[in-house]
């Protein structure tokens, strides 16, 4: 199985010896190239400066000149292999990630307008639902276990700035 | 000079007694030593969720905690890849390749004795190491200026990115990346905003933390909801099962020896992973092997030797850490960012401005390996039942904890909006192939980097060949140059060999 142990740490992710799919070094260099344009964009609003004398905008430029660059090389070697056969990701796991980033969200929301508890309580339930084993009972009670951990030990013990409840 | 250093290492183990401070040592080992053995959390995630705690504490306490995680999540990490072969850790995957064939036969109780005894001293040689190369390396470091200062972490940043795992090129990429995220707030010479698209919040730049929980914390359960598979094994573990034969012990010796050597090599190269270290000891080991076949059915030699790497490596890569306050991987990068944190700047003066510090960390690695080993010993019980806890459990919790300690660092919702941005990037990043370990590196070294560019070239007079006129300076871009070549003519080699393997 280790013929080559090269290969594995070449693959990026050691349980994954398939090989990569195109997509993904394409799609990989047109984000860098995009963030690059960004940062040198932005970099020229700043006052580039001279090298003896620099402004603000050199660093974020030069940094963003490179990224352009290293960007379409991974995206010029995506199209190169083009003929390779392609990774068999998983499905798109939407309720898991809409939950996580929901719960998040959630947690932002109620902590501004209701406090620790219900901010806790949110955060938990929410992300909780994103497993499928998991049953809106389950949901409830890990969260109600979550609020009792944020009282006590965050609120309590470690005198978190943050208000159990909060009207306004 | 030698009894300098010892009396050194006596003041150190001075202050890692002390009670406040050992007690928060012991804590991060056993938080960390958990976190490493579940599924899902690994040293990164554990280290990023307890960060916020160490506003409240003195410096030495907090360096003490952070690094009894890191290295408890390692002994833990070697647990779960040997026991139930869960590569969670990518620097314990190769101990699967042998330890799970071994645990599958019934000797996994003396597998892990063994990593736990390799792991131990391999420790201990890095540690020695520590102590007598870090004061020889701050007197050079002392001769440091601005070009120099740049260069090093030139090749830091340029080794991190193309020696780690996946495609260099990709490495590189993100590296940069990182670098931009540290531009992101307020120009320290001239005041002037850059990206902070107009919110307050981001005017002292991207909180440390949030990165590293986005990152290492939502970005990777993003990807891992439903898609955990739960090993449930009625694996029972005694400490009676963890003598190893003397067969066992006899074979694992010189592989021990060898590992160590290995990782101390790689942590004296700047910015080299753990993942690689292990890799190759372990190949080494398969060179060397007199019966090389057995290897991936359960050779010992092949779990004693990459964890002994992976713990020499480790030791050693404190030192420049402490010594240049140039990190070599993201988990170094964290630790330096703890000490920022506490207005402390590591360098060549913190040994002698901060000898508690220094020292007291030293020492407490002696304190700590020796812990986990009498810890490890009786708890394997526990964290084998605990391995079994459903994921479904642990990742809501986790979230909350990483909600909460991002609330606390500046007891502002905007940091929790931070980490659920950053953590959207990094889960994209990943899903594309990207390795985000490296985006640490380049975020804690972009500030400082930049500083000593600027400052660099101001003293030259705007002359980039400043770079290459001081000799220090020189060797270091001479090692970045020799690094690209060399990833450049690997590129050419292997795209010549596939064309001849598969003519298309």
């Amino acid at each position: 199985m280790l013929g080559s142990p090269t290969k594995l740490i070449r693959r990026g992710k050691t349980r994954n010896l398939r090989e990569r799919s195109i997509n993904k070094d394409y799609y990989g260099g047109v984000l860098i190239i995009i963030i690059g344009l960004g940062a040198v964009f932005g970099g020229m609003s700043y006052q580039i400066g001279t090298l003896s004398e620099m402004g603000p905008g050199f660093f974020p430029a030069a940094v963003g000149t490179l990224m352009v660059l290293t960007g379409a090389i991974i995206a010029a070697e995506g199209l190169r292999r083009k003929t390779v056969a392609t990774d068999h990701d998983p499905p798109p796991e939407w309720r898991g990630w809409l939950c996580i980033v929901g719960g998040i969200v959630a947690f932002i929301v109620l902590g501004e307008y209701g406090g620790l508890l219900p901010a806790t309580f949110g955060i938990v339930f929410i992300s909780a639902l994103g497993d499928r084993q998991n049953t809106v009972k389950n949901a409830a009670a890990l969260a109600v276990a979550g609020c009792m951990v944020s009282t006590i030990i965050f609120w309590w013990m470690l005198q978190l700035q943050f208000p159990l409840l909060r009207w306004s | 000079m030698i009894e300098q250093s010892l009396a050194s290492l006596w003041y150190g183990f001075g202050v890692a007694f002390e009670p406040h401070n050992l007690m928060w040592s012991i804590f991060g080992i056993v938080v960390g030593n958990l976190m490493g053995v579940l599924p899902g959390l690994g040293a990164m995630a554990a280290m990023s969720i307890l960060l916020p705690l160490t506003y409240a504490m003195s410096p030495v306490a907090a360096v003490l905690m952070l690094a009894g995680i890191f290295y408890g999540s390692m002994y833990g990490g070697a647990i779960s890849a040997i026991l139930l072969n869960l590569p969670v850790h990518p620097p314990h995957a190769v101990a699967c390749l042998d330890g799970y064939p071994l645990t599958m036969k019934g000797r996994g109780g003396a597998v892990l004795g063994i990593a736990m005894v390799a792991s131990f001293f391999a420790a201990s040689i890095g540690i020695l190491v520590m102590i007598f190369f870090s004061p020889l390396l701050v007197k050079v470091a002392f001769k440091f200026g601005a070009a120099e200062l740049f260069s090093v972490m030139l090749l830091g940043l340029v080794a991190g990115s193309t020696m780690s795992k996946g495609s260099p090129v990709k490495g590189i990429a993100v590296t940069l990346f990182g670098l931009l995220l540290g531009i992101v707030g307020t120009d320290a010479n001239t005041g002037a905003m850059r990206f902070t698209f107009g919110m307050p919040g981001l005017e002292d730049g991207i909180n440390l933390i949030a990165l590293a929980m986005g990152l290492f914390g939502v970005g990777e359960f993003l990807l891992h909801v439903n898609r955990m598979k739960v090993v449930g094994s009625g694996l029972k573990m005694r400490l009676r099962d963890m003598r190893p034969t003397r067969d066992e012990a006899r074979r694992s010796f010189f592989p021990m020896i060898r590992g160590t050597l290995v990782g101390l090599f790689f942590g004296a190269l700047p910015g080299t992973g753990p993942t690689i270290t292990t890799f190759v000891a372990y190949a080494l080991e398969n060179k060397v092997a007199k019966n090389p076949e057995k290897f991936g059915h359960g050779a010992i030699e092949g779990v004693a030797s990459p964890e002994a790497a992976s713990h020499s490596k480790t030791q050693v890569d404190f030192i420049p850490t402490m010594t240049l306050g140039i990190p070599g991987d993201e988990v170094m990068a964290l630790m330096l960012g703890a000490l920022l944190i506490q207005g402390i700047q590591p360098g060549p003066q913190l040994i002698v401005s901060h000898p508690d510090i220094f020292w007291g960390l030293i020492a407490s690695f002696w304190v700590g390996n020796l812990l986990l080993l009498v810890l490890n010993m009786p708890l394997i019980s526990i964290w084998v039942k605990l391995l079994q806890a459903p994921y479904r459990y642990l990742f809501p919790s986790a979230l909350l904890f990483i909600a909460i300690g991002c609330y606390s660092a500046n007891n502002s919702l905007f940091e929790v909006g931070e980490v659920l941005v950053l953590g959207i990037v990094g889960a994209v990043l990943i899903y594309l192939d990207f390795s985000v370990a490296t985006v640490l590196l380049g975020f804690v070294l972009g500030p400082m980097m930049e500083q000593n560019f600027r400052r660099a070239l101001l003293l030259s007079h705007g002359d980039l060949f400043t770079f290459v006129e001081h000799p220090i300076s020189a060797g270091f871009i001479a090692a970045t140059a020799l690094l690209i070549a060399a990833q450049i003519l690997v590129f050419i080699w292997k795209g010549k060999r596939k064309t001849l393997e598969q003519p298309a």
